[in-house]
């Protein structure tokens, strides 16, 4: 049977101290979909992402990409995909260049760093160390890493925090013109998204929520 | 090969019903030990050519290192199998072990301090010996500070754990070194510890002290372990059981 | 094919931009190291004969203290900003960012300091015979230390008060580097030939370079992301 999701998640565990975080869930990924992860503060939204992005170890359920088990492809898995998450893994005394190109040597892309710093609005800004950048313009510079790779898969945690309605917006096109093009994203939000169609996946007692 | 015994023994539960069998054996064997060696070797072995009777400390001095020492090498070993096979029961005999192998390697370098007085003038002497039990005492302050050091006690369990293999694998290279330095600073002071040329009279219940520590230490370390199981389980049903039936054991002794 | 020599290269240049950006906090472990060489004459005596004799120990343990102070934020601002965590999402294997990491924390401190060295002996009135020895140790055992440093680094990165903790931690592990780097430096002042703990501490260094990565690495995946 070929498995046509991008990921599969199978009864996905995971304890801290005992105390079990993330019960049994189970979601898959497709391509060119929207996964929103639902759930109130502290119900492991972040872990979950941490989980599948490897950064953290799971207790128990396996984690597929297209039908592979995660131990068998981790090469090819963490070379598609790309973690936002609420740190901006920024080196501020690094300019903004820099940083990006950091990004880009791991995962290549077709977009030049010039053209994205232009387009998130920060043209002429490309050699200002990031400490001088306010809080807001080094946001940006986080999300031009959207723009800089060919990662398939996007997770994204909390994307919107922080942004104002222009910023919002850019992030959700964003979002649109890399589904379209053939990827994926999974992310993580308290805000309402404005735009469709995105499918919902609730952490609370791991049970899939509400659909299109 | 069947490993199903191996994955068992990781059962915090299992491991508290068969010690609790063994343990009233344990305690009587280890106690019998204790009290013949400490007898033997400090009321009826015969008194030393040189050192008069202070060398009996030697009976508390030697059995003290080699547990200091073995009991280092269990707790990492422990803390290796916990990371291997992420047993939270192996994890527990590390942080447990960790006390105990730290007040063993303390009691050996005070009872080298109380034999060093009336030896050599001083409680203090750079003896490549006392030298690596005192730097085996900073590797157990290390792994306990690190184990205390973390909110999350899983972190602190693998902290803790990788700490101790580093240590294992520094630990001869350690002592080598401390060894050539001694040798290069001081070639004619006695050694210490001269075990090997000691008269059988007196190396009889050295043995005998050797082996009741060996007894003493397992038996400290299932009891410490056993509280700790009770500590981290105690929202599971058999302790919840367990501590019922004890109060109303107590209450119907009143 | 995840390719090893690249995240070497990367991760060390990397660091040393950042450190050459923020050159006046890299600075001072060695101006800590030429302060703390004038407290000992100051402390217990000005003689040249008592100097010489505590020279080879004295310039040790200073090199050991300096290196334990600046390897404090060798992971800690990656942790704060996020970027650790994009390490380890990295394809690429670990152990090789890491091993360019802690090449460039040696570049920053171990190499400045086994470069001062020849200032500190000439304070303490080391013979001139040892001062060779002396930089040919220290710039082997001074790599050493950065290894071991990093792996205690690593364990307490993500600890609030981590840097007592990290000397606690690695100060047992410097024992034998101290023991056979002074004796380099004495070795050569009783005129014995030095190139024996001269090859011990270069035994020690390839062990280091060859373990601590891999250590390291295990650690930072297993305890940094909770």
């Amino acid at each position: 049977m070929v498995n046509s999701s991008l990921l599969t998640v199978n009864d996905l565990r995971f304890e801290r101290d005992d105390i079990p975080v993330i019960n049994g869930a189970c979601l898959t990924l497709n391509v060119g979909e929207i996964l929103q992860i639902e759930g109130p503060n502290g119900s492991g939204k972040t872990t979950l992402l941490r989980i599948l992005t490897t950064a953290l170890q799971p207790s128990g359920g396996e984690i597929l990409y297209r039908g592979q088990i995660l131990s068998e492809c981790r090469f090819d898995y963490l070379s598609n995909i790309l973690f936002l998450g609420h740190q901006s893994a920024l080196k501020l005394t690094l300019t903004a260049e820099e940083n990006l190109s950091w990004t880009t040597s791991e995962l290549p892309g077709s977009v030049s760093i010039m053209e994205a710093l232009e387009q998130v609005g920060l043209r002429g800004y490309s050699d200002v160390p990031c400490h001088k950048l306010s809080e807001g313009q080094q946001r940006r510079v986080a999300l031009a890493r959207l723009l800089v790779t060919n990662a398939e898969v996007w997770f994204l945690d909390e994307p919107f925090s922080a942004l104002d309605k222009q910023g919002v917006q850019f992030v959700e096109q964003c979002m649109e013109r890399h589904v379209k093009g053939g990827g994926a994203v999974m992310l993580t939000t308290h805000q309402p998204i404005g735009m469709e169609p995105v499918r919902r996946y609730s952490l609370v007692g791991s049970s899939v929520g509400g659909g299109f | 090969m069947n490993w199903t015994w191996f994955y068992r023994m990781g059962s915090p539960l299992w491991f508290y019903q068969s010690t609790s069998r063994w343990l009233p054996l344990l305690s009587l064997v280890t106690l019998v030990l204790l009290v013949a060696g400490l007898a033997w070797g400090l009321g009826f072995a015969p008194e030393d050519a040189k050192q008069g009777n202070s060398f009996r400390i030697i009976y508390l001095h030697v059995p003290a290192s080699f547990l200091a020492l073995a009991g280092y090498f269990l707790m990492a070993t422990a803390g290796a199998i916990g990371l291997i096979w992420k047993m939270k029961l192996s994890y527990i005999v590390m942080k447990c072990a960790a006390p105990i192998g730290a007040a063993l390697t303390f009691l050996a370098l005070f009872t080298g301090a109380v034999w060093g007085k009336p030896t050599w003038g001083s409680y203090w002497v750079w003896d490549a010996r006392i030298t690596s039990m005192l730097i085996l005492l900073f590797l157990y302050f290390g792994v306990l500070a690190l184990q205390y050091a973390f909110h999350n006690q899983e972190a602190g369990n693998k902290a803790s754990a990788v700490l101790a293999l580093v240590g294992t694998v520094n630990i001869p290279i350690i002592y080598k070194s401390v060894d050539w330095w001694f040798t290069l600073h001081q070639p004619s002071t006695i050694k210490l510890t001269s075990a090997p040329s000691m008269h059988p009279d007196m190396f009889q219940p050295l043995l005998v002290m050797i082996l009741a520590f060996y007894f003493f230490y397992a038996l400290a370390l299932i009891l410490a372990v056993r509280v700790e199981i009770l500590k981290r389980e105690s929202k599971t049903t058999w302790v919840r059981e367990l501590v019922e039936q004890a109060s109303r054991q107590k209450i119907g002794a009143k | 094919m995840p390719e090893s020599n690249r995240g070497f290269s990367a991760y060390f240049r990397r660091d040393l931009l950042l450190a050459y950006r923020r050159r006046g906090e890299v600075a001072s472990p060695i101006i800590f190291f030429v302060m703390v060489a004038t407290l000992i004459p100051l402390g217990i005596t000005p003689e040249a004969d008592s100097l010489k004799e505590l020279a080879p120990g004295t310039i040790w343990v200073m090199a050991l203290l300096a290196t334990l102070l600046s390897a404090e934020g060798l992971f800690v601002s990656d942790y704060k900003d996020g970027s650790l965590e994009q390490l380890l999402i990295s394809p690429n294997m670990l152990v090789m960012p890491i091993f360019g990491k802690v090449t460039a924390h040696w570049i920053t401190t171990g190499l400045p300091l086994t470069l001062a060295s020849p200032l500190i002996g000439l304070m303490l009135s080391l013979p001139s015979v040892a001062y060779l020895p002396m930089m040919a140790g220290l710039a082997l055992g001074t790599g050493c230390l950065s290894f071991l440093a990093a792996i205690g680094a690593a364990l307490t990165v993500s600890l609030q008060k981590g840097s007592l903790l990290l000397t606690l931690i690695v100060m047992p592990l410097y024992m034998p580097i101290i023991i056979f780097g002074s004796a380099v430096m004495q070795y050569s002042i009783d005129g014995m030939a030095w190139s024996g703990p001269l090859a011990i501490l270069g035994a020690m260094l390839a062990v280091a370079i060859a373990l601590c990565p891999l250590a390291i690495a295990a650690v930072l995946r297993l305890i940094t992301i909770n």
